[in-house]
Formats: structure tokens, C-alpha cells, sequence
């Protein structure tokens, strides 16, 4: 089986964000890049599925600025187990994600099989949960959202995943694509001398022409600013005030 | 995030290592350092967790079970995991740092293979025993005997706080097999069960608490030959060598307790108001801060340099008696000066500085205290020999 895995870099999510002075644009000053959490559950399930199935090769994709902490990204998919890495420069501050998609497309297509795609179910920065669905789309492929467990057997995934109060599962045809949710396997950690492995693992450059973005990032503000806390009330007797707050105003129940 | 100022005495698998240990760090020993604390112990199935996470033997090459690393690599995963704030759990999980190095310097293939690739899977705990109740500082006053009996030796005497010395399934030990002071010294692995040997109480300390620390004692205790490490009397040389290490690993200790205390203090100024402003914002506090800052990055600069020169082959012996001399202080001010700055907060033992106050006081006294480092100094500076 041919695998491959896409990996975005984004700001730590414990990173204290801010705006830049272009009000387009985060400050990157300080901040702390990572693997998007959720493509280190994809990295590691495709890890998992390389290894139970013989003779397979992952290789782990992205597309991002040309600097060190995106090119990392690569690096980090290699540490936990990708046998090679391919990069795609991308100058734009901000990548309309029909732009990703069709480079990862690009670079997919330039592979000799596909058999599986992984994702995130979301980076954890733009929180688009755009580029795997349009991937799956443009390969002409199935796609299976926010999977939390995954078996390949006879040509065929048994996938399951979670909705909105309840868990299906589906019986995909390969090739497919998947994004992870949390859960899908257990994280892996990059060990030293997977570390030092990776070292000599190839890391290629797939350049790619992107087309025109559909649409533009005119202004980026902050968050409002939280308002402050409230106290209910203690104790017990509290609980029905709380339930009714929580419910009517600040909507986060529904019953 | 790592400091950029020491960035060029590391490359990517060091930052990379670094995050691995901190991850580690954060979601396994973190959420549960005071309770184990609390407890004096921390679950046996951590060395397992930890090895699988590949933290155990950064720096033993690879057909050994290893990270294949180097130096910097210890110190880096020494760095992410005094964040969680309790040194016992670091010299618990990493009393194979010290037990294992007479293996690897004096040990045949055979007994290499036999001991290290078990500890560094996290399946067996390992010990170094040189200290007894009688002698600390003066090593060539050891006094447990290794006396041969056809195929075994026989051992006799007792070994003072030894870390993980009550869990250990083998120990380093060493003994004496002539009486010549310091060439009548030999190493020897005594495994857990053999007869004649026994943890005779475990020690309850200010510090370090998480950790293990026992009392030893051999009674005729049958050893084989093929647990000798070397040859008789090769014990003090090996343990020389091994002090090195041992040193730069407790002045790094220093340092990044130190770091961590830092940040702490920092933080809770940040936050803590008195008087309707922040801790922070007061001038003193700030001058202290910056004071902090300015030691821990010497401290850290001058362990590091001793690491390179170390990484290089390079003798460092009186430099590296000077660090954990450095470290050691400025790790004990700096701890003392973050409990003052939480005020109460920072006496209370779940509090990370009220814990490394504590644990730092460890740091001139254990492997070699001040006064031994500075005798060292002295020695090499070639100063007449004082009493
Ligand atoms: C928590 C903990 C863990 C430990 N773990 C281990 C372990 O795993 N394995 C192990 O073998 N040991 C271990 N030790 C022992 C440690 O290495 C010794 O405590 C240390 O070497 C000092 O020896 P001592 O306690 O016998 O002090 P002593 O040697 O009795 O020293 C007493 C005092 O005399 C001073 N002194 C000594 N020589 C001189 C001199 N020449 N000039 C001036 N002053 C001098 C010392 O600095 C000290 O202040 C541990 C100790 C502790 C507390």
C-alpha cells in the first residue's frame, strides 16, 4: 500500500497569538510552531497501518512557508515513522485551501499509487476542516470525517466515526481518504533514534504553480475579549441558575 | 521554548528529542509529580512507560537498545522533565545513568548484553553502590569486601544512600578485593535475590523524595565470577571516569532547576497582585528576576561548554568539579529567591519551587560535595596539599 499523510504547521495552541502589525498576518515572533495536533493522530495511525501491512511506504506531505519550522513538519512525520517527505513551497500569507488541495493533488498524482490519505480533522489555526474533503474530491475518492477507528482488511477500510450523538460505521472502498479525530490511535512519540533515523530518510521539493486564490484575507482582528467571570451562586442549590445560564445564555447546552 | 543562545551546540534531533521528553513530561509525569511526592515513590511501571517512550540510555548506542545520542541529549531530556518539578522522579528513572556506566566501561560483550538492554527497555531497575555508612567522600575507604571462592566472590559490608537501591533488580557495586587503597578496588553487578543480600531500610530525606534511597547490606553474599566487572582492582579508575558524567548530569540538574524555578516565579509575579499591582511590577521584584535570569544562563553556559569539551574527548575534570560547583549554588539561590517571590505559596509543598528548594539542597552534597569539587580544583591547580 502507498500512504500518505498531509501535515500542517501551526502556532502551539498553548502559544499566546497575536495579530501582526499588517493586521493580516499572526506575529510569528515567539510563537512556537508544532505538527497540527490532530495530523499526529493521522501520522500515527498511518504509522500503525505501514507497519501491520508489509511492503507498504508512507510518505508525509505538506505545503507551507519556505522556513525551518515548516520544513520541521516534515521532519517530525519522518521521527515518527514516514519512510520519506515531500515539501511544497508556498509563499502566499494566506493559502485559499482549494490551493492546497490541488497542490497535495499535484504532488499525490505525481506518486506511483495512492491507496490511503490521511489528515487532521482540523488545523488547529485556521480550523477550516477544508483541505481533506477537497483532496478526496479532486482525486475522485471517498472521505470519511473525524474517523476514531480504522481496520484495512480484503481491499476495504471498516472505518468508524463520531456525529453528532452516535458513532457509524462505514465500509469504505480504497482508495479513500480520511481525517482524524482524537482517538484514532494512540499518539505516538518520536523516539531518539527514530529521530536519528530520520535523519537519512529522503526529503524531496514538489514545486507547484499555484493557480489564483477564489478568495482573499482582507483584515485579521483579535478574539474580543473575554468578559468576565460570574458567580451563580454555591452549593447545590446552584445548579439550576448555572444549567439556565449556560442554556439560554451563553448557549452552550441544548437538551 | 528553547533558549536560541545555545542553539549552536545542538541540531534538530536534540530539539526534536527535547519535545519528545517534554510531551513525556507533561501528560505523564506532570499531572501526578506531588502525589508521588506525597507518596515517596512513583508507580514501577513509569520505567516501562518511559523507556517506550524512548527515554531511557539517549546515549547508548543503538544495538544496545539506545537512543544513539549524545551528551546533549541527556541534557536536553534532563531540562524538559524538571518541569514537572520533582528531581526525585528524574534520579529514580535515571539511576541507570550511573549504574550502568561501569558495565559499559569495564564489562565484557557477554555482561553488556546481559545488563543494559533490560534497563533501557524499562524492564529492569538498576543501582550504583559505592557510598557506606562509614565512608562517602573518601571512596578509597571503602570497606565491603569481595573475597574469592573458587567460581564466586563472596561479599561483605554495607552500601549507604543508594538511589533506587530498594527496587533495584542489580547492583553496581564496589567493593574491595585487596588492601591497596584505591588499586584494590573492584566493580561487581549483584543481582536482586542473590543470596546474602538485602535492603535493610529505605531513608526518608528532605528532598529528592519521589526517588529511592536505601540501605544496603551483604552478608556472605555469593556473587559469580562472571558478574566481576574487569579485573580486580580496574573499580577506582572506571568510577573516576564515571564521576565525570555523573557531575556534569548533577550540575545540569542545577541549572535547569534553576530555569524551571525561574519561570515559575515569573509567572506567579505575573499574576499574584498585592496592593492593587502585580508582583511584577515592582522594581525589586524585577531586579531579582533579571538577577535569576543572569545566573541560570551562566550556569547553563558553563555546563554547556563542559559538555562540548566532553563531547569533543576532551579532559575536564578540574572544569567540571568548578560547574557543578556553580550549578549547584546558583541553583540553591535561585530556588530560594523563586520561594520568596510566592511568598506563602512558595512554602507549600505543591508548589513546584517549594519542591526544588528542597531538592536542590541535594546538589553540593551528592555525587562528591563542595568540598570535595574544591579540593579537586585545588589538586589540579597544583596548590600544595593543605590540611
Ligand atoms: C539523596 C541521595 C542520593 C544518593 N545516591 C547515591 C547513590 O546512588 N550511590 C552512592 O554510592 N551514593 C549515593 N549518595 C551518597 C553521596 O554520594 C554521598 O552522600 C556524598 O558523596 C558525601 O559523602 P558522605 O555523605 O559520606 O559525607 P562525608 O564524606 O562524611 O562528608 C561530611 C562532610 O565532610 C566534608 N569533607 C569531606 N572531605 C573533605 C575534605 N577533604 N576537606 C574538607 N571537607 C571535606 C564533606 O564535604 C561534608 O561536608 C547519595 C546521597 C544522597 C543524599
Amino acid at each position: 500500500m502507498r500512504i500518505f499523510v498531509c501535515v500542517k504547521a501551526v502556532p502551539d495552541t498553548n502559544a499566546n497569538l497575536k495579530v501582526g502589525s499588517d493586521n493580516l498576518t499572526i506575529n510569528p515572533q515567539g510563537v512556537k510552531y508544532v505538527m497540527s495536533p490532530y495530523d499526529a493522530v493521522a501520522a500515527s495511525k498511518a504509522v500503525e497501518l505501514k507497519a501491520a501491512n508489509e511492503g507498504s511506504e508512507l510518505i508525509a506531505l505538506s505545503v507551507g512557508k519556505d522556513n525551518k519550522e515548516s520544513r520541521q513538519r516534515i521532519k517530525d512525520a519522518l521521527a515518527l515513522g514516514a519512510d520519506r517527505g515531500v515539501f511544497i513551497k508556498d509563499d502566499a500569507a494566506h493559502r485559499d485551501p482549494l490551493g492546497v488541495a490541488k497542490a497535495l493533488v499535484a504532488a499525490i498524482k505525481a506518486e506511483e499509487s495512492c491507496d490511503l490519505v490521511f489528515f487532521g480533522r482540523q488545523a488547529v489555526d485556521t480550523q477550516a476542516s477544508a483541505v481533506g474533503p477537497m483532496v478526496a474530491q479532486l482525486l475522485d475518492i471517498p472521505f470519511v470525517m473525524d474517523c476514531i477507528s480504522l481496520e484495512i482488511a480484503d481491499g476495504k477500510a471498516t472505518v468508524k466515526r463520531s456525529a453528532e450523538g452516535r458513532v457509524e460505521t462505514l465500509e469504505v472502498s480504497l482508495p479513500a481518504a480520511f481525517s482524524a479525530q482524537r482517538g484514532l490511535a494512540e499518539e505516538r512519540y518520536a523516539k531518539l533514534k527514530d529521530i536519528m533515523k530520520a535523519k537519512k530518510k529522503p526529503q524531496a521539493d514538489f514545486d507547484y504553480a499555484f493557480p489564483d486564490a477564489g478568495y482573499e484575507v482582507t483584515a485579521m482582528t483579535p478574539p474580543p475579549e473575554r468578559p468576565a467571570g460570574k458567580i451563580v451562586g454555591e452549593g447545590p442549590e446552584a445548579v439550576g441558575e448555572l444549567l439556565r445560564l449556560l442554556q439560554d445564555e451563553a448557549k452552550s447546552l441544548s437538551f | 521554548m528553547l533558549d536560541p543562545f545555545f542553539d549552536h551546540y545542538l541540531d534538530d534531533s536534540h530539539r526534536m528529542f527535547y519535545e519528545t521528553c517534554l510531551r513525556f513530561t507533561e501528560q505523564e509525569l506532570l499531572p501526578n509529580a506531588y502525589e508521588w511526592e506525597e507518596a515517596e515513590s512513583f508507580p514501577i511501571e513509569l520505567y516501562k512507560k518511559a523507556a517506550d517512550a524512548g527515554l531511557m540510555g539517549a546515549d547508548y548506542p543503538e544495538d544496545l537498545g539506545g537512543g544513539g545520542g549524545d551528551v546533549f541529549h541527556v541534557i536536553l531530556q534532563c531540562e524538559a522533565m524538571m518541569h514537572c518539578g520533582s528531581t526525585g522522579i528524574l534520579a529514580g528513572l535515571g539511576s541507570l545513568g550511573i549504574a550502568l556506566p561501569p558495565i559499559r566501561t569495564l564489562g565484557t560483550e557477554d555482561q553488556k548484553q546481559r545488563f543494559i538492554p533490560p534497563c533501557l527497555r524499562g524492564e529492569k531497575i538498576a543501582a550504583l553502590a559505592i557510598t557506606e555508612p562509614g565512608t562517602g567522600s573518601d571512596v578509597a575507604g571503602v570497606t565491603t569486601r569481595a573475597t574469592r571462592q573458587g567460581d564466586h566472590y563472596v561479599l561483605n559490608g554495607q552500601k549507604m544512600f543508594i538511589t533506587s537501591g530498594a527496587r533495584a533488580d542489580f547492583v553496581s557495586v564496589l567493593a574491595r578485593t585487596s588492601d591497596d587503597p584505591h588499586g584494590g578496588l573492584t566493580f561487581f553487578v549483584v543481582e536482586k535475590g542473590s543470596p546474602g543480600f538485602s535492603v535493610s531500610r529505605s531513608l526518608k530525606k528532605t528532598g529528592w523524595r519521589a526517588s529511592d534511597t536505601a540501605e544496603l547490606v551483604f552478608e556472605d553474599c555469593v556473587v559469580p565470577v562472571e558478574n566481576r566487572l574487569g579485573d580486580e582492582g580496574s573499580g577506582f579508575l572506571a568510577l573516576m571516569k564515571n564521576f565525570q558524567f555523573e557531575r556534569l548530569a548533577l550540575a545540569v540538574y542545577g541549572h535547569a532547576t534553576a530555569e524551571v524555578c525561574l519561570k515559575e516565579a515569573e509567572k506567579y509575579a505575573r499574576q499574584r497582585k498585592v496592593f492593587g499591582k502585580s508582583v511584577l511590577s515592582f522594581q525589586v521584584t524585577q531586579h531579582k528576576l533579571a538577577a535569576m535570569a543572569t545566573k541560570t544562563r551562566a550556569a547553563k553556559a558553563f555546563n554547556y561548554q563542559v559538555a562540548d569539551a566532553m563531547r569533543r574527548g576532551e579532559e575536564v575534570i578540574e572544569a567540571v568539579s568548578q560547574a557543578k560547583n556553580f550549578a549547584s549554588d546558583v541553583a540553591l539561590e535561585v530556588a530560594d529567591q523563586a520561594v520568596q517571590i510566592l511568598g506563602g505559596m512558595g512554602y507549600m509543598r505543591e508548589t513546584v519551587v517549594e519542591r526544588l528548594y528542597r531538592d536542590a539542597r541535594l546538589l553540593p552534597i551528592g555525587g562528591g560535595t563542595r568540598e570535595v569539587m574544591n579540593e579537586i580544583i585545588c589538586q589540579l591547580r597544583g596548590y600544595p596539599r593543605a590540611r
